[in-house]
């Protein structure tokens, strides 16, 4: 069966909050002032939001119900997702439909967590049933022991080296120097990410995020409103996620987009070579080497070629996490599954300022996520267009 | 009569007379006596704490105490025996408290003991003793000295595959304290019978033949040789436990300096 | 590839001792079973009742047909590294003071993926065999052991923090005149004991066989009675400090039912083999809790070697069970006290001993004193809980395991 194409429904408002190393502010802040912002750009006061999609690792005892509570909001339509690094695209495909079936006129929807001194360990510690039984015993090295097991393997079966990573970490360096809200605010040389020590080998230091603070929003209403309001705004041109894909592989060396990704292409309308901008999920160069295979941008194992052959900058013929990535920008909790979205968003509508990739049109965005035991359990991708002509 | 206590508290606060403590130290380590081990055992001496100025008793000290009757230094009761089991009063509760202060002779078998574990005191040892020292008065205590006390450790019981060693008296000895009627006997191995004093006829004469008789028995005693052969008297009042077939107890001797 | 351990050097006076840091603890209820596995040596999985599945990390339902019927299995424990790490980081205080550390992920021949920790003499393509250990949290988790290990394989620092082995450490024997002393003592020493203290009760009583154990290089014997507190109080203050495991040997058994047993005897049962176990735990326990993390002379285990009549009572032992019962209570308790320190509470259950007077005149099959203390030595090498010795004590405890009232049945005389 066909899926119906997300006519009439758009993106509008991303919001970016500056990240922060620690901080002693709550969740419940952080979300409260992407949300504020994100607000503002529609004109619309709190009390008149009817939808609300809510993902964040950090709000306990609290669950977005009791947010409602705290921010003085009634929606009539309320989400959370809990997919990590792809409850960007998940949460959007969601409120999505509810707009366009009229469930909800306005869904905005918000990433954000906290970073306390030690919440690290704590948020790790608790992060899954799994993870506490089958993996943290072993050394706790938390993801970057996981995605350094699978760097292995995958380093191991395609003959990637160190410096294809470093080069698609070098590269979302030079792109996050042109984004004033990046964590990362000094060059870095292939020469310095290979002096880079090791954190857990092969998985060196500028493979690795910075764990920090921070929040995301973006807003999806009617085409109709956002025209009405004067938005610039982006149109939904295909979506796919998968969770738990590939059980019996024995370790991870594709993700779930490689189950539907025709299905993404054919929805869309058109192919990878029609993508102006890539934002792919990358807690680590080798998951966004992954992710270039998975979504069809080079075929299976030809991943690290793919690197070599191209230029990941904004100014490169292949324009990649154009604001830096969460290698630069920094990893504020679930935000992390949004940052790729909202940027999308900016790039497509023509207001991503500094980062702005020229005449970018149409971008595809996918998230990962959940190391829940030895590998990520959620994908998601996206192909939206920019709507203003 | 009232002089003659005023007597001897004069001797004794005057430094005349003096006490000698006939008692060892009430101790874990000190041995008990050993039977078969199908047998019930003589309990071992254990002191555990109820408190020590703690939390279980913020401003004293005090411990509890298990022992058998027949632990330490003690005193056997002529109901401690099967020959004395209807013995009349043979229980200590029961024993005329009269009894427990009286004169004492001492026998020393210390050389022989020193040459042969096991030493028997013999009717003839008591018979040259009764030559140099007259005849043994009736009602009286008799200790056999041995310097046994002396020995610790694996030394004092003396076991040896075939039991253990230790000087006592032959049963025709305690045919003949009895025709002295003494009071009681008293030694300072672990029993009043020898180490080896099961293969008498009968066996463990000292206690078959002294309890059957409504003797008494001390055993565990020291320094014996702080003792005159005759002229002290010994205060060796036992527990007055209901029923009781013996009992640690603290034994003195009233000495003349 | 394993660096042979050598006697660790005298500790310096002025260094305070490592408090012990245990790895993490917390486990939802289904991986308990690991433990539980480990804790007996065996190398096991969930399996579907219904489709054989094998299930990794542990479930509360099949992976893949959804049934709740899962069972903890033995398995096939050969595999295969797919990938290994160093971890360099982690915010985890036990590992942080162990870095680096290396794990794997290992896909086990008989199906899951398992992430593990890799023994230093096997990495990436390396076949391993896998096994289940307690860690020092008492947690059972996963290790890749070499097919062929080298000889000093047990030395690797990751293995030897799950072992608690005898190697350079120090050891007391509670009771000397225990029938299986001179075998343990002999087989501890074989096994690299630094030293083997044994406790000699009633010093004041002498025994022949005192004099096989006064030729021995590193051994020692020295005054202790378990029934004595004051006794337990002196040793503990003399070489409390130094003891690294501590073997409780000493045991008071005398026949007959409830009815027909004097409760002195009954009474010497449970002072002996209940409340001894206590003095000896009050005396010594702390202080060996407080060094678990001294250096390769670490304080390890606290064995106490128990009567399979501790799962079920014998009538015609009856007061010699209530007291094994009572010790057996007693363990767990200070399995549970001393899980916080890390420090081993080794439960070995044995049947009658050959050369025990008070079983002589019971049949055979008897657990001789050599079998005992290859159980004690293989189960402190391998880091265990609970281990059985002799075929008695393994059918009792297989059958207490399975049905403890059908045990019960049997032994009271219902079974043909």
């Amino acid at each position: 069966m066909n899926r119906l194409p997300y006519d009439g429904v758009v993106l509008v408002a991303p919001v970016s909050v500056p990240y922060v190393r620690y901080t002693n502010e709550t969740a419940h802040w952080w979300i409260a002032r992407a949300l504020r912002e994100a607000l503002k750009i529609i004109d619309m006061m709190p009390q008149e939001l009817d939808g609300l999609s809510v993902s964040c690792f950090t709000l306990a005892p609290d669950t977005p119900v009791g947010l409602t509570q705290h921010l003085g909001i009634s929606p009539r339509w309320l989400d959370t997702v809990p997919m990590g690094g792809a409850s960007g695209v998940a949460a959007m495909r969601r409120a999505a439909r509810a707009v366009q079936c009229g469930d909800v006129d306005v869904v905005a929807c918000v990433a954000g967590d906290t970073n306390r001194i030690d919440s690290f360990r704590n948020l790790l510690s608790a992060f899954s049933r799994f993870s506490m039984d089958a993996t943290f015993p072993y050394g706790f090295g938390g993801p970057n022991a996981s995605f350094a097991l699978l760097q292995d393997a995958y380093t191991h079966t395609y003959g990637a080296t160190r410096e294809d990573f470093g080069k698609i970490a070098v590269s979302q360096r030079a792109n996050a120097l042109h984004n004033p809200q990046a964590i990362m605010k000094k060059p870095l040389s292939l020469e310095q990410y290979m002096d880079g020590r090791m954190i857990s080998d092969p998985i060196s230091l500028f493979d690795c995020v910075m764990p920090c603070a921070g929040s995301e929003a973006f807003i999806m209403m009617r085409e109709d409103m956002a025209v009405a309001k004067g938005l610039p705004f982006a149109r939904i041109s295909a979506t796919i996620e998968r969770t738990n894909a590939f059980p019996d592989d024995p370790i991870q060396l594709r993700g779930g987009w490689a189950v539907d990704i025709d299905e993404l292409w054919n929805m869309a309308g058109y192919g990878p070579k029609d993508i102006d901008v890539l934002q792919t999920y990358d807690d680590y160069p080798v998951i966004c080497m992954m992710q270039f295979e998975d979504l069809g941008f080079c075929s299976k194992g030809e991943g690290p070629e793919f690197v070599r052959k191209h230029d990941l900058t904004i100014g490169g013929d292949f324009p990649h996490n154009t604001s830096g990535g969460q290698l630069s920008v920094g990893q504020a909790g679930a935000a992390g599954g949004y940052l790729g979205l909202v940027e999308a968003i900016r790039q497509v509508t023509g207001t991503a300022g500094p980062t702005q990739v020229i005449g970018a049109k149409r971008a595809a965005v996918s998230g990962f996520g959940v190391i829940n035991y030895d590998r990520g359990l959620c994908s998601a991708a996206a192909v939206i267009e920019g709507g203003n002509r | 009569m009232s002089d003659l206590i005023a007597n001897v508290t004069d001797a004794l606060m005057s430094g005349q007379a003096r006490i000698v403590d006939l008692t060892h130290t009430l101790d874990p380590d000190f041995p008990v006596i050993i039977l078969p081990p199908e047998f019930g055992q003589c309990a071992r001496f254990r002191m555990e704490e109820v408190s020590a100025y703690d939390h279980r008793g913020p401003a004293w000290k005090w411990h509890k105490l298990t022992m058998n009757e027949h632990t330490g230094t003690h005193f056997d009761a002529p109901s401690h025996w099967v020959s004395g089991k209807d013995v009349p009063n043979g229980d200590v509760d029961e024993i005329d408290p009269s009894v427990f202060v009286g004169p004492v002779v001492v026998i020393d078998c210390s050389q022989g003991a020193a040459q042969d574990d096991d030493y028997e005191l013999t009717p003839e040892v008591i018979l040259a003793w009764e030559a140099e020292h007259g005849m043994i008065p009736a009602d009286n205590w008799v200790l056999m000295r041995t310097d046994w006390s002396k020995r610790s450790g694996a030394e004092y019981l003396n076991m040896a595959e075939d039991g253990p060693h230790s000087p006592g008296p032959t049963p025709d000895a305690v045919r003949l304290l009895l025709e002295r009627d003494i009071r009681g006997f008293g030694t300072e191995t672990v029993g009043t019978d020898a180490g080896q004093g099961s293969h008498y006829v009968p066996p463990y004469p000292a206690h078959y033949l002294l309890h059957g008789a409504g003797k008494f028995g001390l055993q565990c005693l020291r320094s014996l040789d702080a003792l005159p052969p005759t002229g002290a008297l010994l205060i060796a009042p036992p527990l007055k436990i209901k029923g009781g077939t013996g009992s640690p107890l603290r034994v003195l001797a009233l000495v003349t300096s | 590839m394993t660096t042979p351990l050598v006697p660790p050097s005298k500790k310096d006076p002025q260094k305070r001792t490592q408090v012990p840091v245990l790895p993490p603890m917390t486990r939802s209820r289904a991986a308990l079973g690991l433990g539980v596995m480990a804790l007996q040596g065996r190398f096991g999985l969930q399996v579907c009742a219904d489709c054989q599945a094998l299930q990794y990390p542990p479930r509360d339902a099949c992976v893949k047909c959804m049934s709740p019927d899962l069972s903890w299995q033995d398995v096939d424990p050969s595999g295969t590294v797919m990938a290994e790490t160093t971890i360099r980081v982690s915010p985890e205080p036990y590992f942080r003071e162990r870095m680096p550390w290396r794990m794997g992920a290992v896909h086990l021949h008989a199906g899951p993926s398992l992430n593990c920790h890799l023994h230093g003499e096997v990495g990436r393509g390396d076949k391993v065999r896998m096994a289940l250990k307690l860690d020092r949290a008492g947690q059972g988790v996963l290790i890749a052991l070499p097919l062929k290990g080298s000889d000093v394989m047990q030395d690797d620092p990751v293995l030897r923090a799950m072992s608690s082995d005898p190697k350079h450490r120090r050891i007391l024997i509670s009771d000397a005149r225990s029938p299986m002393a001179l075998a343990l003592t002999q087989a501890l020493l074989r096994a690299g004991a630094a030293h083997v203290f044994l406790g000699e009760p009633e010093t004041w009583l002498s025994w022949p066989e005192r004099a096989e154990f006064e030729g021995l290089d590193n051994v020692s014997i020295l005054p202790l009675d378990v029934t004595d507190v004051s006794s337990v109080a002196k040793l503990a203050a003399e070489i409390g400090g130094k003891v690294d495991i501590l073997i409780n040997t000493a045991s008071y058994a005398r026949p007959g039912g409830i009815l027909d047993t004097d409760t002195t005897f009954a009474g010497n049962s449970f002072e002996v083999n209940a409340l001894g176990l206590m003095r000896l735990a009050q005396g010594f326990g702390p202080a060996m809790a407080g060094r678990v993390q001294d250096g390769i002379n670490s304080a390890v285990a606290f064995v106490n070697i128990l009567s399979v009549r501790a799962l079920s009572s014998d009538a015609n032992y009856g007061a010699f069970g209530a007291s094994q019962a009572a010790a057996r209570s007693i363990s767990q308790s200070l399995r549970a006290e001393f899980c916080s320190s890390g420090l081993r509470m080794m439960n070995v259950y044995i049947g009658p001993v050959e050369g025990d007077a008070w079983f002589q005149p019971l049949p055979p099959p008897k657990v001789t004193p050599n079998a005992v203390a290859r159980s004690v030595v293989g189960g402190l090498v391998d880091g265990l809980e609970e281990v059985t010795c002799g075929d008695i004590a393994r059918d009792v405890y297989a059958r207490w395991q399975t049905d403890p009232l059908l045990l019960e049945r049997e032994m009271t005389g219902g079974g043909s």
